[in-house]
């Protein structure tokens, strides 16, 4: 158990230590709130749809846990080209245990990121119908930030150098933001879109963050949470026998 | 404590250990000498369940490593020929890390990081973030957190690689004290031929991936007539300086794992 709690403090510290690399993980989003959220807001509104910084926080706030979480998992290419990946692979303990603590902190560091990211929101002027709700969207957010921190952790597991992170990034990480819906409503999609919308788990976890914040909701919370949980578990459960099977 | 049986290792085409065979007694020192790119590595990643044989057999205290990956690493401490350690942390809290990793009851762990990070000099350190380390520093954190806990057998892969003197020796005085009053086992590989024949019991020569040679360094002077351990090497290794061959292996290995070719 401590070893879980070890690794899980070890992401949290050096995600506090890498103050500039919090600062530059903020300009994405805020980038995205501002631009898109005032710069799309007047066609949106004539569009019927209401006010756009209130539809897009949720989903920016998605993205952030998404791509922090994605990336943390992936430390393990840098632990590997450091080589401390090899400390962890050698030492007398379980290498689910291992796993989990890198996992688990990789999450909460998403988590955190994520909730920097809802206060930047906040000041840019959004809105959430009920503040009371904190405690589900805590719950959503990690598990959003769980279920991206394995598949990271699968993915650092099985491609071995940092050229391969771009590749992640274009065919993998981006996609899935971008069919999440976290940018425009899944009412009305194009069949072809729609369906493929379905199958990305980041749309239930947009849409159940929709649902709380801002009263609006596409799949149902129940369904989301569903969703969430399965395909979290399935990656952990992935992620844990990749890891398991690397070598170096 | 380890045995060895025509153990293989093929990364694609390329053979880097090529059939050996080879025994540790228990409390024995057994020095591994070789040129770059001999084997020396690979077959330590081997013994120490990083790597999977392609063929041959392992043991190690009468564990097969891929059966019992976890049995066998609760036995085994080990100094990696390259760095290891985790530079955003403190050269404390990467021996505390270490620590909890190798089941140091609570109790002793402040007590048995401050001995050691005493002894290799580390200490006015300690709170220092790894990456403002010098070469020799990371070096000698490597090796204080390699002797955290007392294994039964302790793998040292060129532990003294980049180290001075003074380190180099308060280096092999404690492995040797660690051999005589713990009874640890220690398998080393090390290019500093007067080291192997101060501390060694016996030595194996592995060139090109199989062992030309296997010995007390007594043994092999006379073997080959030399009067120096460095002269019986480069008689059974020959005396032409190699391409860093470890690198060519390296691509190879990348290329043959990036796309399958996983177990």
């Amino acid at each position: 158990m401590s070893v879980i709690y070890g690794l899980w403090l070890r992401e949290l510290k050096r995600y506090v230590r890498s103050r500039a690399q919090i600062v530059a993980s903020l300009g994405q989003p805020l980038l995205y709130l501002l631009v898109l959220g005032f710069g799309l807001g007047p066609v949106f509104q004539k569009a019927g749809q209401g006010n756009y910084v209130q539809f897009v926080a949720p989903g920016i706030i998605a993205m952030t846990v998404l791509f922090s979480s994605v990336f943390s998992g992936m430390g393990l290419l840098w632990d590997r080209q450091f080589g401390f990946l090899k400390e962890t692979l050698v030492a007398p303990v379980p290498r689910i245990q291992v796993m989990l603590g890198r996992t688990l902190g990789a999450a909460a560091v998403a988590v955190f990121q994520g909730l920097l990211v809802a206060a930047v929101c906040f000041i840019a002027g959004f809105r959430p119908v009920d503040i009371k709700a904190l405690p589900l969207v805590l719950l959503l957010m990690g598990l959003i930030a769980c279920l991206f921190a394995a598949l990271g952790t699968a993915i650092g597991s099985v491609i071995e150098n940092i050229q391969g992170f771009q590749l992640v990034m274009n065919f993998l990480v981006l996609p899935i933001f971008f069919l999440s819906g976290a940018l425009y409503p899944l009412n009305n999609l194009p069949k072809v879109l729609g369906v493929i919308t379905s199958l990305d788990p980041l749309a239930y976890g947009v849409d159940g963050l929709r649902t709380i914040l801002i009263g609006m909701s596409h799949f149902g919370l129940a369904a989301d949470v569903s969703v969430l949980v399965l395909v979290a578990t399935a990656f952990l459960v992935l992620g844990s026998y990749l890891f398991s099977k690397i070598q170096v | 404590m380890i045995q060895v049986e025509n153990l293989v290792k093929k990364f694609g085409e390329f053979t880097a250990v090529d059939h050996i065979s080879f025994h540790v007694a228990p409390g024995e020192i057994f020095a591994f000498l070789g040129p770059n790119g001999a084997g020396k590595t690979t077959t330590i990643k081997m013994l120490t369940t990083l790597l999977r044989p392609t063929g041959g057999t392992l043991e190690i205290d009468g564990l097969d490593p891929n059966e019992h990956p976890n049995e066998v690493r609760k036995r085994f401490g080990i100094v990696f020929q390259d760095p290891s350690l985790d530079g955003d942390m403190t050269g404390y809290e990467n021996m505390e890390l270490h620590a909890i990793f190798y089941h140091v009851p609570r109790k002793l762990r402040p007590e048995r990081v401050e001995k050691l990070l005493r002894l290799f000099e580390l200490w006015d350190r300690r709170k220092d973030q790894v990456k403002l380390f010098s070469g020799g520093m990371k070096r000698r954190l490597e090796i204080a957190r390699g002797l955290l806990h007392t294994p039964k057998i302790l793998f040292l892969d060129e532990p003294t690689l980049g180290l001075d003197p003074q380190t180099r020796n308060q280096l092999w005085t404690h492995v040797k004290h660690l051999n005589q009053t713990e009874g640890v086992t220690v398998f080393l590989t090390t290019h500093y031929m007067d080291e192997a024949d101060r501390v060694a019991h016996r030595i194996a020569i592995i060139d090109h991936g199989k062992i030309v040679a296997q010995g007390t360094p007594e043994e092999l002077k006379q073997q080959t007539g030399a009067n120096s351990l460095e002269e019986a090497f480069l008689a059974l290794t020959g005396s032409a300086i190699r391409d860093e061959a470890a690198t060519s292996a390296d691509q190879l290995r990348q290329v043959a794992k990036m796309w399958g070719n996983r177990r």
